[in-house]
């Protein structure tokens, strides 16, 4: 028998570029840039402290909401970054990264039927998301010319009636943009106006380079109507355990954690005694980190540019995201005749929406020895798929 | 520090050019900043680490610390002694200690017998010198911040989004 599969699950569009992750995934002493995670392992502070978890038998559930002392440790972060209060007993949940977190806040907030813009290009996970709920989501086409940035206006002309949220991402995968303060000020302003709730997914917060990072969560009015998430993948290199938070007021998170505890119960333990001690001797390694990165962008961009891959500055995470249109190929023929041709592998712009198309995500998560070669077999390349 | 010194310190083939790209400045700016610190001395001198473990040969080197005790005389403080010891090439290196020694004198030679004799015939004898402790290095894991042990491969998936 052949079993029916759900309506929602198959609304969700499968992934266009999985053929060409297999190819990818197939190929031996590929050079990748194509990797969506630090390339530091987990600082060894951190990392121990999991061990220790595990040695002392640090094995059971928690409270659905995470360890009381990692959401006490959490609020006073948010309090000493941006001076945002939450209370730490019913604002703030633990959740399995910020996927999770998004997931739990889509369902919580979003009815079917109702719109929720989604700036493009985007993370992978917000269409489907929103899908999954009932959600329509609507796609805000970001122009290359403005920097890859979302104005108020855009939002403006994308709310109708049935808008009921926004979900925002700087600094930006896959185009590393990021908004200063005064520019997430004029979103806020038709946000309010439109009555939206944001989703503000700022997991990359603590790689900005040029200024400091705002929490759109901050300003005037934003605090009541902000979901905010964040985790602990990024910025302290720690991908592999899957922990994540967000706070938001009481209402939401309570909503959140119903849904949560019927589906995930809680975080693993391990995981979230490692993410207290990175909150709390994990500033060192976050700078390290930052510095090194701030480096290489300086580095990929200015040689993406000089070997003719148009380029803009991202001003956060760790992608930067080039225009090969010059070149005349397709994002994905590029990106497969630069894996079969050179060994070298980037991911097709177009993976990030359609918007994507003309440009490939490089990210500098590599070393820089990575990142040179790298660099001087896709000037090789370029130089031999001469458009004439 | 300089970002220019702790992005050689780490690697020192890293050229102007790449630097220059790096901190976004002109490679003029920065081959002229580390002409300067090769004049001033603030970089000395640019060399490969080699893991010994690796090298297997006959030349294998011993290593050991050698605490000294040292009376100082009048006018004649540690430094006079020391340069006394470093000079040797026999020494990799030397530090003023605080605590219950005075110098800490790192010692390389072929064997055990050269280790001893080195003490025995130069170290030990110096006027000043009122003891020495020797201690053999068994195995080095890391020295300097590198772990001698060639880098772990990546554990990534070669594509994530």
């Amino acid at each position: 028998m052949t079993i029916k599969i759900s309506k929602y699950a198959n609304t969700i569009p499968p992934s266009g570029i999985r053929v060409f992750f297999d190819l990818v995934m197939g190929m031996k002493d590929v050079i990748s840039l194509g990797v969506g995670e630090p390339d530091f392992v987990t600082p060894w502070n951190i990392r121990e402290t999991g061990i220790y978890a595990l040695e002392n038998g640090y094995t059971s559930y928690t409270s659905n909401k995470g360890l009381v002392e990692l959401r006490q440790d959490i609020s006073k972060h948010l309090k000493q970054k941006y001076g945002l209060r939450y209370d730490y007993e019913n604002e703030i949940l633990v959740t399995v990264g910020v996927s999770e977190a998004l997931d739990l806040a889509l369902r919580a907030t979003v009815d079917p039927g109702d719109e929720v813009l989604v700036p493009e290009p985007y993370y992978v996970s917000y269409g489907p998301n929103v899908i999954l709920c009932g959600g329509k989501p609507v796609f805000i086409k970001t122009s290359p010319d403005r920097g890859f940035k979302i104005t108020a206006k855009d939002i403006e002309r994308h709310c109708t009636k049935k808008t009921r949220a926004i979900i925002l991402n700087y600094p930006n995968n896959p185009t590393g943009v990021s908004y200063s303060k005064s520019e997430l000020k004029s979103l806020a302003k038709v946000i309010i106006k439109h009555d939206l709730i944001v989703m503000s997914d700022e997991i990359y917060c603590d790689l900005t380079y040029d200024y400091a990072h705002t929490s759109i969560a901050t300003l005037p009015g934003m605090r009541e109507r902000t979901i905010y998430l964040n985790g602990f993948s990024k910025a302290y290199a720690m991908t592999g355990w899957r922990i994540g938070y967000v706070s938001a007021p009481e209402n939401i998170i309570y909503a959140m954690t119903k849904i949560h505890q019927y589906t995930i119960m809680c975080v693993p333990i391990i995981s979230q005694m490692a993410a207290r001690e990175a909150l709390k001797n994990g500033d060192r390694s976050v700078r390290e980190m930052k510095r090194e990165y701030k480096r290489r962008r300086e580095y990929v961009v200015s040689a993406l540019n000089e070997i003719g891959l148009t380029c803009h500055k991202p001003e956060g995470a760790f992608y930067a995201f080039p225009s090969i249109k010059n070149t005349g190929l397709s994002s994905m023929e590029f990106s497969k005749r630069l894996l079969s041709q050179e060994k070298v592998a980037v991911v097709p712009g177009t993976a990030f929406g359609p918007i994507g198309e003309g440009y490939i995500r490089i990210s500098y998560a590599s070393s820089l020895d990575n990142i040179k070669e790298a660099i001087s077999r896709m000037k090789r390349f370029l130089e031999r798929n001469k458009k004439r | 520090m300089d970002e220019i010194l702790e992005i050689l310190e780490k690697d020192a083939r890293t050229t102007p050019e790449e630097i220059a790209k790096m901190l976004n400045m002109t490679p003029r700016a920065v081959k002229n900043t580390i002409k300067r610190y090769e004049k001033d001395g603030v970089i000395l001198k640019y060399k490969t680490i080699v893991n010994k473990e690796l090298v297997r040969d006959d030349d294998s080197e011993v290593r050991a610390l050698i605490e000294v005790k040292v009376a100082p005389k009048k006018d004649v403080g540690f430094d006079y002694l020391a340069e006394r010891v470093y000079q040797f090439p026999e020494v990799s290196s030397c530090y003023l200690m605080s605590g219950t020694y005075d110098l800490l004198v790192v010692i390389e030679g072929k064997n055990l017998r050269t280790i001893s004799n080195f003490v025995a015939e130069k170290l030990s004898p110096m006027e000043n010198v009122r003891g020495t402790v020797t201690h053999f290095i068994l195995q080095k894991y890391k020295e300097d911040g590198d772990i001698l042990r060639k880098a772990k491969k990546d554990k990534r998936q070669a594509i994530t989004l």
